[in-house]
This record gives structure tokens, C-alpha cells and sequence, in this order.
């Protein structure tokens, strides 16, 4: 046992232990004062449960010491600097919760006559012009839940446009540096996966691109900046080539945060991108979700987006297009209803809140932070890539060789002295990959602070000794290390009452 | 600009340590022509206040549900949200936290998760359920794709008691990754031979229950028959405070089940985000799509939970992979097992009966208009109307009289003569006797 002193509760002063809510419920309570029912005649046909469900119950004060104690073994972007890279973990601002929460907003139903909900279809289409805007396309498909289904979405476009040209093509070109959304989604559109080589600047090797285009070739999937931080630079000879072999260029806009207000992907050749409203426009991660995933497209794939569009009436206001109708190219539909519209309330108040001005500060402070972080780490740290990064810097596990020492136990070390890990063995094109991506959020006192910290471990890291040290973090942490083989070969997905009285047994 | 905390002095530092004089020589990557020299289009920053006063007035130009005798359904239900989930969701360590990939520092979401889990498993009936989907339509497309990994079958049977627009999200994606859909016609009166239409290439046969029109059908012969033909049987839950009432999908033989989590924490926000549910038997359980949380223990033996079987996942198996999810719908999640923490079995009974008590009310009361039928003979909280002329025009009449009465089937079917005058009816434990009268009033002057 580490962790200095035990103690007869199993906590450590601000360290609470927590039950599951299983073990913390008893029989027939509840946090929630209904009326009571009255007993008249019911219409289930015969349908009612006769069995217990075996759902726990809490006060609230229970309920929410729970969830409070829960809370408090969770980092935060608002505990402190969360250097996640391709994960964009900038501040959250308050605003965009209050705003999200007007009932005009909030307490809206989907299927509302819409001459009630003129100003939720005026929420989006304003969403809509700023995203149009900012990355100079013609059109967007506002609903796509999050990137991924951004991805199948604009891929679903693709489709869409060969089929309607006569085409049949077979597969998408995806660079070995890509996230693992963009080869899944690629499959779910029924289209063979081709990986394209990374040089050794880390970005596309244009000549095995185009050797790999051909009449087959529907698209070619791009991260620009790339997973490695790096822009690539032959992104506009990459776009004609391309467009030469009659495919598409998909963007993966997980990295715009590099780029809004200083480039447009509209003016690189993109004909299709989507935007994480979670990443580059601030809505909160929620510990994995809900994020929103519009995707812009250009003129030659913009009548093929997917239902449901808004529209504005030639009278003023707005109109809701839901339904396929005859002769437009719509390719279907990919969710019910119309999109993450909490996400869009968010993303406007925080675009309104800074601007066209402020946004194309964003990208510069996100790019200089990510800078300043290479230029003061890469005397005792390997950078992968030279020259410099947009908003994310690329580490390897070089400056480790010899010590014993691996990317993840520098990460987990990193977690001892208060700060998230980076996004660690992503990109697979480096070994023992270290992705640092500040964003704009921070102060440079807190960049300062952090580059100590990492400048600190990495000179630990060659000390004596340091494998053994590095092997045991973190300790000051709920908990350790985890077995997550254990986890994976007897898999426990759910709370069971016999599990839970063997264990007590234990 | 006040989210910024660079200053210009820090700018000018930051730079020298990198070693260039401009911020415009890290963009040099960038081909000259796609630089822009300019700002873009659009207004500059704003104040918190100036932006708070354009949102409020924008917002205003809704008509909130809570602000009038509110009836609409379909798939999204206004209940009542308790205090302390929205106040426990704003929580920093909740809110602004990623995907719980780092486990020693993301025991809170996680072990939200594994109750999460483990509540969804218990309420449908099923052995296990994972950490969620972005909603239910996508959901139940995603079961779909996973009966057909299951099965090895190319081909799906939809009911026509599905929710039109779960139909079509299924159909479109279904269709561009291979796979055969067969649609049963609608069925506003939840009766329908759907065994007729399976064969040796079904992989799956999807029901909704209650169905998009309110009824409650018993799936226990559905079931018989589909697993006869050895494809398995998806049940499609969009109320899902339902199920503190009626019987659970696996305890009629259902092999996935699928749900919209809205009804329980989340709220109506004009449509999104939700919150998808996905529930199976264990033997289909790495066949799977989404994240998965599992128990385990820590170097010091401790309890403790973590992302597990991710060898299914995207970021492991990339195009092989069972689904390309990754962003979920974490915080709705959350939102959803606090609101069913707080119910507790007793309180999710109570409120399932009061929701239903109140729909029987309304349905007796408007079925006393000489000139409307309810289609639907079981129901749960939500019924189907015939009236005498097209529900969309009674729908916009309802509202000019500032009630919200319901949903007009033909906005999500139209051009089909015999749906024309269908109105599905939805109530919930916050609609009070006024509203109820309100809306009889006002459909006894426009029907």
C-alpha cells in the first residue's frame, strides 16, 4: 500500500471513498415527491411488470453527496491545463451554459408547430452563417451528432454525388496519421480503406498519393493540420490531384482550432468538413459527450446534404424542410429531429462572444502556446517533426531510450504532479507518441508552470532509479494503475447483488 | 477579450523564445493565397452582456412547452427534471472532463458509467448495456448494423409502428452500408403481420414498444417467430419512463434493445443532444458498438472501473471496427442515471403511473367529441387521434388558441391519404387538470 497513511475509512482527507449507489440504497426510497396516483382504469392490455425492477433509490441528499464525491475523483479543463492532443481542451465558458438554458432554447419540443419555434430555427441558421463564414463554404448539414458521424456524413455526400454522376467508386485514401474515426467511418459507407504513407516531414507523400489515385478513388480523407501538428503544405496541389482523379477531398476538421479566422478550408480545395462544436467551439467534453459535428460542404456536394435544412421564407422568417420531396437530391437522413441543438446555442454564444477578431486570435494564441511549449522542450524532450507545429506539438520517445521509462509511465507521472496526460501512442506514425496541445486557454504563467513540470520528469526520467519510480505512478490519485487486462479477459459490466456480497465477503 | 489570457507582452515574450518575430511565421505552412490578410465577415467580439441580450431576445421568439397546456410526443417528452441534475451536471469535474480514457483520474465519470450500465441493463430487461449512442435513432441504426455482424444476414424487417424518422435514419444508413430493408405500411392501430416478411436473409426485425402511435403490444409470439427464423428481434424504446410500468423488452425475448434516454434528465432542447441507449444479451457483447465501462481493480487491490473491451472500438481496430463512434453522449448519460437515482424504483413506478392515469384521462375526455376516435386500443402516455379533417390544419389551430395539442402524423408521413387526420396525443405528470380542460376546450371549437 503507498499513499503514506492508512486510514480506518479508506479516505484521505479531501479523498472520499464512494459506493456504488447499489450498495448506498435502501428499499422504497426516493428523491422525488410525486402526487399520488389515483387508481382508475388503466389501457396496457394486460401488459404491467409483476417482477421488481431492482432499481436503487436515493434521497437527495444522498443523490447529490453521491455525485459530488463522484465528481471530485475527475481532472478537469477547469482543474487545471489539459494538454490532450486532437482533443481541443479549451475553457468552457459560463455564458454558453446560461444561454443554452433559456427556455425559448431549452424547453422547446422538436415537433412543435414551427411557427412556435422561430427563434430556435433562427438559432440555427445563424450557426449556420457563422460556420458557412468561418471556413468559406457554400453550404452545412447541421445535424451530425459529433465528428465521427460528421465524417460518415460527408462521406455519405461523396457517395451521394458519384451515384448521382454514374460512378461507382470502390474506395478512400486515408494518410497512416489519421484518426481511427476516419478508416471506421469510410467502412460504414461501404468503401474500402487505402492507408498513403506519411514522409519523414510527417505530412502526405503526395507522389504515393497521386500514384494511389485513380477512377476507383472516391475521396481522399485529410486532417489539416495533421495528427502530427503539421499543416501540409502541399494541401493545394493535394486538392487538385484529387479533383484531377474525379474524387473528393474530405477534410477532418478536428484540428480547426489551428486555423479559424487565419484560413479557410474553402480556399484549400476542400469540398467537405466537419466541424467539432466541442473542440474549436467550445462545448463542453462531459466527460465524452454530446458533441455536434456539422459538416460544410462545397458547391459541387451542397445538394446532397442529408435532411433536415432550415429555410428562410420569402415573407421573413423561418421554415423547417423534414421530408424527402420530389426531385431534390437529399440523401436521407442521419438522426431524428434536427441536430444537437444545445451545442449550437453554445458554439453562437461563444463565436458572438469573440468575433471575427477574437477567433483569429484564438488560432494565433492556440498556435503560439503549442510553440513556445516546443521551443522551451525540445533541449531535453524529442520533438518529432522539425520547424514549427500549428496548435499541437508532436513528442516521441527518444529523449526515454535507455531509461527504462515509457510514454506511459511519463504520462502517468505527469498525473502525480497535477496535470492531465497529453494524448499519449497517437499519432502511430512516431514510436511512444506524446501529442501536447495547450490551446488558447492558457495563461503563459500556466504554460511556464507546466513546461517546468515536464522539463523537471524528463530530467528524472534519466536518473537512477527513475523505471521503478515512473513504473509506480500515479500515486496520489483515487486510485492507481488500473489492470485493464483484467478488465477486458473477465469483463464485470454491471453491478450485480451476488458480485457485490462476494466482494464484501472478501 | 476576456477568455484569452495572453497578453500582449506575453505575446511578445513567447514569441522571442520561439525565435521568430511575427505570429504570422508559424503560418507559413500555409500556400500564401489561403492566408487571409483580413478579418472575415462578421461582427466583432462582444460584451458578455450584448450577447446575453441578442440570445434572450432570439429565445423569445419561441414558444417555450412550458408556457402552454403542452400535448406533443413523438419521441422527445416533456417531464419534469429535478433541481439537483442540472445543478450536478454543471459540475467543472463533470462538465469540462474528457472521454475517460486516463482511468486513475476519471473514477467519477466512470463509476457514473457503471451505474449508468447497470441501471439501463436492469430497466430493459437485458444483461448488459453500454456507455451510450448520440440518441435513439441512430441507435436503433446501429443495432441493426450489429445484428447483422451477429447473424452474417443481409436484410432487416422494419415495423411500421417504428417512429417514421428512426425508419428513415435506419433506411439511409442501412442502404449505404449494404444492407436490405424491408418496411412493414404504417400501422396506426399497432396490428400487423410482420412474421410474414421474414426469411432466411433477415438478421433482425424491429419493433417499437409503445409503438410511434402509443401502443403496447405483447412481443412474446414476435419473438417466437424471429428467433424460429434465427434472426434476432431489436425492440425500440422512445419513452422510456414506460418501462417503470410495463414489462421489460428482454423479459419478451427481445435480443437488443435500443431507447431514447430523454424522458429521464435531459430535457426537450428542441431536439438535441439526447441520449442513446443500448442494451443486449451477454453473448452479443463484442459485438457491440460504443464505449463499454467495466470493473476492475487497482494496483493496490482497490475496486475501480475502466473503458473496457476497446479492441471493438475505432481507435484500436480503425476500419474493422463494429461501429466509428466515439464522441458519445456522455453528459446526458449522467443527467439520466442522477434523475433515475433520485426516482428509484418507487419513484419511476409512481411517475410511469401518473403519466399513464393522465393519458387515460385525456383520451376518455376528447374521445367524448363526437366527431374523434382514439385508434390506439393500448396505450401508454401517448395515443393516436382520427379526427374529422387534416390534424396538421387542427395542429396550427390548437396553437393559434396557445395550446400545444399534439403532433399532426402527416408532418412526418405525409402525401398518405389514410394518415391525413391522425393526431398522436402525448401526456406527462406535468400536465395539470387546467391544462387537460384547456385542451379539450379548444379542440371541441376548432374539430
Amino acid at each position: 500500500m503507498t499513499g503514506g497513511i492508512k486510514t480506518t475509512s479508506g479516505n484521505r482527507g479531501l479523498q472520499q471513498e464512494e459506493e456504488l449507489i447499489f450498495e448506498l440504497a435502501q428499499p422504497g426510497v426516493s428523491g422525488v415527491d410525486l402526487p399520488g396516483t389515483k387508481g382508475g382504469p388503466s389501457c396496457l392490455g394486460g401488459l404491467e411488470r409483476t417482477r421488481p425492477i431492482g432499481l436503487p433509490g436515493l434521497s437527495e441528499p444522498e443523490a447529490v453527496r453521491h455525485y459530488v464525491r463522484l465528481s471530485q475523483k475527475n481532472y478537469s479543463i477547469d482543474t487545471g491545463l489539459y494538454p490532450l492532443g486532437s482533443c481541443t481542451m479549451k475553457h468552457n465558458p459560463r455564458l454558453n451554459e446560461k444561454m443554452v438554458r433559456l427556455p425559448g432554447f431549452a424547453d422547446v419540443h422538436p415537433l412543435q408547430p414551427v411557427e412556435t419555434v422561430q427563434g430556435a430555427l433562427e438559432l440555427i441558421d445563424v450557426c449556420a452563417h457563422w460556420l458557412k463564414k468561418l471556413t468559406g463554404m457554400t453550404a452545412v448539414a447541421m445535424s451530425p451528432r459529433a465528428g465521427a458521424h460528421g465524417e460518415l456524413c460527408g462521406l455519405m455526400t461523396i457517395r451521394a454525388a458519384h451515384k448521382a454522376r454514374g460512378h461507382k467508386r470502390k474506395y478512400v485514401l486515408v494518410p497512416d496519421s489519421a484518426h481511427g474515426t476516419n478508416p471506421a467511418s469510410a467502412a460504414a459507407c461501404s468503401y474500402e480503406v487505402k492507408t498513403i504513407p506519411s514522409k519523414k516531414d510527417g505530412r502526405v507523400d503526395l507522389g504515393a498519393l497521386r500514384g494511389a489515385l485513380d477512377e476507383d478513388c472516391a475521396a481522399l480523407m485529410l486532417t489539416n493540420p495533421n495528427t502530427c501538428g503539421l499543416f501540409e503544405r502541399d494541401v493545394l496541389d493535394i486538392a487538385e490531384a484529387v479533383h484531377d482523379a474525379g474524387a473528393y477531398f474530405y477534410c477532418d476538421g478536428a484540428n480547426f482550432n489551428a486555423l479559424v479566422g487565419k484560413v479557410r478550408p474553402g480556399d484549400l480545395g476542400v469540398d467537405a468538413m466537419h466541424i467539432n462544436l466541442h473542440k474549436t467551439f467550445s462545448t463542453p467534453h462531459g466527460g465524452g459527450g454530446p458533441g455536434s459535428g456539422p459538416v460544410v460542404l462545397s458547391e459541387a456536394l451542397a445538394s446532397f446534404a442529408p435532411l433536415p435544412f432550415v429555410v428562410t421564407k420569402p415573407q421573413g422568417g423561418f421554415d423547417l424542410v423534414e421530408t424527402a420531396e420530389q426531385g431534390t437530391q437529399a440523401l436521407g437522413r442521419l438522426g431524428a429531429f434536427h441536430g444537437q441543438m444545445g451545442m449550437f446555442v453554445r458554439a453562437v454564444a461563444y463565436m458572438m462572444s469573440h468575433g471575427a477578431d477574437g477567433l483569429r486570435q484564438v488560432a494565433e494564441d492556440a498556435v503560439l502556446s503549442a510553440n513556445y511549449i516546443r521551443a522551451r522542450l525540445e533541449d531535453v524532450m524529442s520533438v518529432s517533426f522539425e520547424g514549427p507545429c500549428m496548435h499541437e506539438v508532436l513528442f516521441d520517445d527518444r529523449f526515454l531510450q535507455g531509461s527504462g521509462v515509457s510514454t506511459l509511465d511519463f504520462a502517468k507521472a505527469l498525473i502525480d504532479e497535477g496535470y492531465h496526460p497529453m494524448t499519449v501512442y497517437f499519432p502511430l506514425v512516431v514510436h511512444g507518441a506524446m501529442l501536447v496541445e495547450p490551446t488558447e486557454s492558457e495563461s503563459k504563467h500556466s504554460l511556464d508552470r507546466f513546461i517546468e513540470t515536464m522539463r523537471a520528469l524528463a530530467r528524472a526520467a534519466r536518473e537512477e532509479g527513475a523505471a521503478a519510480r515512473f513504473a509506480a505512478a500515479p500515486q496520489w490519485t483515487p486510485r492507481r494503475r488500473l489492470d485493464e487486462t483484467r478488465a477486458a479477459r473477465q469483463p464485470v459490466l454491471r453491478w450485480q447483488p451476488d458480485s457485490a456480497s462476494a466482494e464484501a465477503a472478501e | 477579450m476576456r477568455y484569452l489570457p495572453l497578453t500582449e507582452p506575453d505575446r511578445r515574450t513567447m514569441l522571442e523564445a520561439v525565435g521568430v518575430s511575427s505570429v504570422d511565421d508559424l503560418f507559413t505552412d500555409v500556400p500564401k493565397t489561403a492566408r487571409l490578410e483580413s478579418l472575415i465577415d462578421l461582427p466583432c467580439a462582444q460584451g458578455e452582456w450584448q450577447v446575453e441580450r441578442a440570445l434572450t431576445a432570439m429565445a423569445a421568439k419561441s414558444m417555450s412547452a412550458g408556457s402552454a397546456p403542452f400535448f406533443v410526443g413523438g419521441g422527445a417528452y416533456r417531464h419534469h427534471i429535478p433541481a439537483s441534475v442540472d445543478h450536478l451536471i454543471q459540475r467543472s469535474e463533470f462538465l469540462t472532463s474528457y472521454t475517460p480514457y486516463q482511468p486513475e483520474v476519471s473514477q467519477g465519470t466512470l463509476q457514473a458509467l457503471f451505474e449508468f450500465q447497470t441501471q439501463v441493463a436492469m430497466l430493459t430487461g437485458m444483461d448488459v448495456a453500454n456507455a451510450s449512442m448520440y440518441d435513439g435513432s441512430t441507435a436503433c441504426a446501429e443495432a441493426v448494423a450489429m445484428a447483422r455482424r451477429v447473424t452474417k444476414r443481409p436484410g432487416a424487417v422494419l415495423s411500421g409502428g417504428l417512429h417514421p424518422q428512426y425508419t428513415h435514419v435506419t433506411v439511409t444508413l442501412s442502404d449505404y452500408a449494404g444492407f436490405k430493408i424491408k418496411r412493414a405500411p404504417a400501422s396506426p392501430d399497432g396490428v400487423e403481420a410482420l412474421e410474414d416478411l421474414i426469411d432466411d436473409q433477415t438478421a433482425c426485425v424491429v419493433v417499437q414498444y409503445p409503438d410511434f402511435y402509443g401502443s403496447i403490444t405483447d412481443l412474446g409470439a414476435l419473438a417466437e417467430a424471429v428467433h424460429a427464423q434465427g434472426a434476432l428481434l431489436i425492440v425500440v424504446v422512445t419513452e422510456i419512463v414506460a418501462l417503470g410500468l410495463i414489462r421489460a423488452p428482454g423479459d419478451m425475448g427481445a435480443d437488443i434493445v435500443v431507447g431514447e434516454g430523454q424522458s429521464l434528465g435531459v430535457g426537450l432542447n428542441f431536439g438535441g443532444p439526447y441520449l442513446g441507449l443500448f442494451a443486449t444479451r451477454q453473448k452479443y457483447v463484442r459485438q457491440m458498438p460504443g464505449r463499454l465501462c467495466g470493473q476492475t481493480v487497482d494496483a493496490d487491490g482497490r475496486r475501480g472501473f475502466v473503458l473496457t473491451l476497446s479492441t471493438r472500438e475505432q481507435h484500436i481496430r480503425r476500419e474493422k471496427a463494429t461501429s466509428n463512434i466515439c464522441t458519445n453522449a456522455g453528459l446526458c448519460c449522467l443527467a439520466w442515471t442522477i434523475h433515475l437515482t433520485l426516482l428509484g424504483e418507487s419513484g419511476l413506478r409512481k411517475l410511469a403511473r401518473l403519466c399513464h392515469e393522465r393519458a387515460v384521462e385525456l383520451a376518455e375526455a376528447l374521445s367524448a367529441l363526437d366527431v374523434i376516435d382514439v385508434v390506439t386500443p393500448t396505450f401508454f402516455n401517448e395515443f393516436t387521434l382520427r379526427l374529422s379533417r387534416p390534424a396538421s390544419q387542427i395542429v396550427s389551430e390548437l396553437a393559434g388558441r396557445g395550446v400545444l395539442g399534439g403532433l399532426a402524423v402527416p408532418r412526418l408521413l405525409p402525401g398518405e391519404a389514410e394518415l391525413e387526420n391522425l393526431l398522436i396525443v402525448a401526456a406527462t405528470e406535468t400536465n395539470t387538470d387546467e391544462d387537460v380542460a384547456a385542451l379539450v376546450t379548444a379542440m371541441k371549437e376548432v374539430v
